[in-house]
């Protein structure tokens, strides 16, 4: 088979907020959906200052740890009013926001994997996304099992990945570079 | 597949190669935003090789048709943009979805951050949404953006291009890049153009005057072909295509 070389990735620059944000982006579910929780975090730069204009993209299994697709080997499953995707671009006070439900374990090559969430960040700034993953802290059993948090020798680095619990869901804050930078992976 | 120990499934190819770094000094607005810890490898999981499936529904009447969202037509040269998404391993992206934005002809943008001194045009969004048709093409009908000056450096433009965002059918193949119109005399000077190493690469995000699809007497025409990642070759599938080269 050959291979075609892929076309390069470029920054989505200032003006993102042209083409990117839906206004229904950071619904995965619809308010009110039973069990929904709000995943939300500020994004901070290397000098600690709030980055306003970033995009937050969030990708991830239903509940019961299905994906909607046809290249899972258990078959695509819906889950109605569910899309799995979550966008919302920073606010003012460098905070993105989405509304969904917690995902559940999902299969790995050596077992299941803990229950996590996708995430893309894309910027001004930055030339391609950066991709990172938020955990949920009361997982605490499935986590220490999970391959992704166990290739993490750092504990200090692997806490950048779990989420804190709040109110009416949980906060993960994002660190691009510098003190407590989060962890963000080879995709 | 299921086995005992547990899910298996093909994982993209990793294609570095191909990307601008996330430290490049050229483009002053990296210092804070990259990095400075080593990445760490994510095996692609199920998570990683499946993404959103969005319909038509995401699609609004006028989305593929940027001169057609407004009263009256927006200023400058109407242009046909279209072209096929395909992976590496050379098959179409069917059915998923692109998204662009741009600035007008004059090189403004309608963004309240945008202020330099060009006109806005009542007539121009400057955004479109089309998804791709079962043979990965998608087509798109603009104006040609004009080029813009931005603070990077002393009397720094952009050559002009058109911001495209896309999905592919895996969380590995999202890619939000920017297409460039050929022979552009700006590109010694651009840090986004320079950022990507390999000058091959650059020709990626160029797009090709196709004359086959102007359209006499109405529009010029602009062709752009995107390639997203493909599947890895595993051992086992590369045995598997000569079995079938065999028959
Ligand atoms: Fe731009």
């Amino acid at each position: 088979m050959s291979t075609h070389p892929t076309t390069p990735a470029q920054t989505v620059g200032p003006y993102l907020h042209i083409g990117l944000p839906w206004p229904d982006g950071p619904f995965a579910v619809a308010e009110g959906t039973p069990g929904a929780v709000w995943l939300r975090g500020t994004v901070h730069d290397g000098a600690g200052a709030i980055v306003t204009d970033a995009l937050v993209e969030t990708w991830q299994a239903d509940p019961e740890g299905r994906f909607d697709h046809p290249d899972d080997p258990r078959g695509a499953r819906s889950l109605p009013g569910f899309r799995g995707f979550g966008r919302c671009p920073t606010d003012a006070s460098g905070s993105y926001g989405i509304l969904t439900l917690k995902p559940g374990p999902v299969p790995g090559p050596t077992g299941d994997q803990a229950p996590h969430v996708d995430i893309s960040v894309f910027a001004r700034g930055m030339l391609h996304r950066v991709v990172t993953r938020l955990y949920f802290p009361e997982e605490e059993a499935a986590n220490a099992a999970d391959p992704v948090l166990g290739s993490i020798a750092d504990p200090a680095a692997r806490a950048t990945l779990v989420a804190r619990r709040e109110e009416d869901g949980y906060r993960l804050d994002i660190r691009l570079q510098g003190e407590n930078e989060t962890v963000f992976f080879d995709i | 597949m299921s086995t005992d120990s547990g899910l298996h499934v093909p994982g993209y190819v990793r294609d570095h190669d191909t990307h601008p770094p996330l430290d490049y000094p050229g483009y002053k607005s990296t210092a804070l935003r990259h990095p400075k810890r080593p990445l760490t490898l994510l095996p692609h999981m199920l998570t990683e090789i499946t993404s959103p499936v969005l319909g038509q529904d995401r699609l609004g009447a006028h989305d593929h048709d940027l001169t057609r969202q407004h009263d009256d037509e927006p200023q400058g040269q109407r242009i046909i943009v279209h072209g096929q998404v395909r992976d590496s391993d050379g098959r179409p992206v069917p059915h998923t979805l692109v998204e662009i934005w741009q600035a007008n002809a004059a090189g403004r943008y309608l963004h309240t951050s945008d202020n330099w001194p060009a006109p806005l045009d009542p007539n121009f969004t400057g955004v479109g949404r089309v998804i791709t048709d079962a043979g990965g093409r998608y087509r798109f009908v603009t104006v040609r953006p004009g080029a813009y000056p931005w603070k990077n450096h002393r009397n720094a433009w952009r050559p002009a291009h058109i911001h495209f965002s896309l999905f592919g059918r895996a969380f590995t193949q999202r890619l939000v890049t920017q297409m460039y119109f050929p022979d552009d005399p700006l590109f010694f000077q651009d840090p986004m153009w320079q950022s990507v190493p390999d000058e091959k690469a650059r020709e990626r995000m160029l797009a090709r005057f196709d004359h086959d699809t102007t359209e006499p007497e109405w529009a010029l025409a602009y062709r752009w072909d995107i390639v997203l990642r493909g599947h890895e070759q595993t051992p086992f599938e590369s045995e598997e295509e000569v079995l079938e080269d065999d028959e």
